[in-house]
């Protein structure tokens, strides 16, 4: 097996990396993929909380770097899902326990064993963003339609170019179709214009992830939410399928009479 | 562009945070502060006026996005013949 690694980034802490690769590892593993997540967040770990995993973690991503466990042991099974794994952070160290060139082999060997592997990066661009992305294939950057995530955006393509990771992707989230709709929020046009970078997928503003955190459930599993679909498409994508973007950005036609009329 | 002219003109504030963020980036990808960008400008000038006569008020200098490049377009007016 050849597995690809995807790290998920971004400049701006907040804009949804973690909610990104919880989803996005659990629908990619729903597509009968074999899946390993990594959470690169050393020191404020929360990806397990995200897939309700806190529980289980005995050994993290320090200890297997240390050689203190075997990978294995240290990979926790989703409780859902037998193809979903996850390696967690350490909590109670810092970012420099680890080494790119640690980080790199590690990535290597679960390429291996895995068709996917996602790393979860922290926000920022020291240490632990260079941990996050070495021996990764592509990058994965989540934006949400406002200037300094956009700008953020922009600064970590150019990091990520300057680091040998070409032609990363971009997955905007949090759109609000009624901002659009009236001219209040940047589209997905808009952009993908001023990043100049191809766009993977568009998550909306959702209220259920906020919720489907709260229970440690991903969104994904719900088959009713719109946002969960949103990140069902993203991993199809992935795997080569043509799947046009959902119309979340489209201007409603009642939206559009109310702005012509004058209501709004 | 202001947010009154964007609302005038029946537009949401997206079209200010677009042209906001299009300037923003112009300076954050060549690393020039709007100060540095002054004093190119003063400089670029100094050399010009040693050759030829440039008409000092109407000089536009922009640093824009066109496509996949970067380009600095500058227009240096010359003086009018007496
Ligand atoms: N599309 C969305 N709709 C609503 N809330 C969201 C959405 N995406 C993320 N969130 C919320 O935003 C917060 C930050 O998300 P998180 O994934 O932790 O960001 P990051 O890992 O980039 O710091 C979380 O509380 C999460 O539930
Ligand atoms: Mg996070």
């Amino acid at each position: 097996m050849k597995g690809k690694a995807i790290v998920i980034t971004s400049g701006k802490g907040g804009v949804g990396k973690t909610t990104t690769t919880a989803n996005l590892g659990t629908a990619l593993a729903m597509l009968d993929k074999k899946v390993c997540l990594i959470d690169a967040d050393i020191g404020l770990r929360n990806l397990d909380v995200v897939l309700g995993l806190e529980n289980r973690i005995v050994y993290d991503l320090i200890d297997v770097v240390e050689e203190n466990c075997r990978l294995e042991q240290a990979m926790i099974k989703d409780k859902r899902n037998p193809n979903l794994f996850l390696l967690p952070a350490a909590q109670t160290r810092d970012k420099d326990a680890v080494s790119e060139e640690q980080m790199k082999s590690l990535i290597n060997e679960l390429k291996e064993k895995m068709d996917y592997i996602l790393v979860d990066s922290p926000a920022g661009i020291e240490q632990g963003f260079r941990n996050a992305i070495a021996g990764v294939d592509l990058g994965l950057i989540v934006a949400t339609p406002e200037v300094s995530s956009v700008r953020d955006a922009d600064r970590i393509i150019g990091l990520l170019e300057a680091e040998g990771l070409n032609d990363p992707q971009l997955l905007i989230n949090r759109l609000r179709r009624d901002m659009v709709g009236r001219g209040d929020m940047m589209n997905i046009d808009d952009i993908v214009e001023i990043l100049a970078i191809e766009i993977l997928g568009v998550i909306p503003e959702d209220e259920n992830i906020v919720i489907s955190t709260n229970k440690g459930e991903p969104i994904v599993l719900k088959d009713k939410a719109y946002s969960g679909k949103a990140f069902n498409n993203i991993a199809k994508r992935l795997e080569g399928q043509d799947i046009p973007l959902m119309t979340i950005e489209k201007e409603s036609l009642f939206n559009k009479v109310k702005r012509i009329v004058g209501l709004s | 562009m202001s947010d009154d002219k964007a609302e005038s003109r029946g537009e949401g504030s997206k079209n200010i945070a677009k042209e906001r963020l299009q300037f923003i980036l112009v300076q954050d990808r060549i690393k020039l502060s709007p100060q540095q960008m002054e004093e190119m400008k003063a400089e670029l000038l100094d050399v010009i006026k040693k050759y030829i006569d440039v008409d000092d008020n109407d000089i536009e200098m922009d640093i824009s996005r066109e496509e996949e490049m970067m380009a600095m377009i500058a227009n240096f007016p010359l003086k009018k013949r007496d």
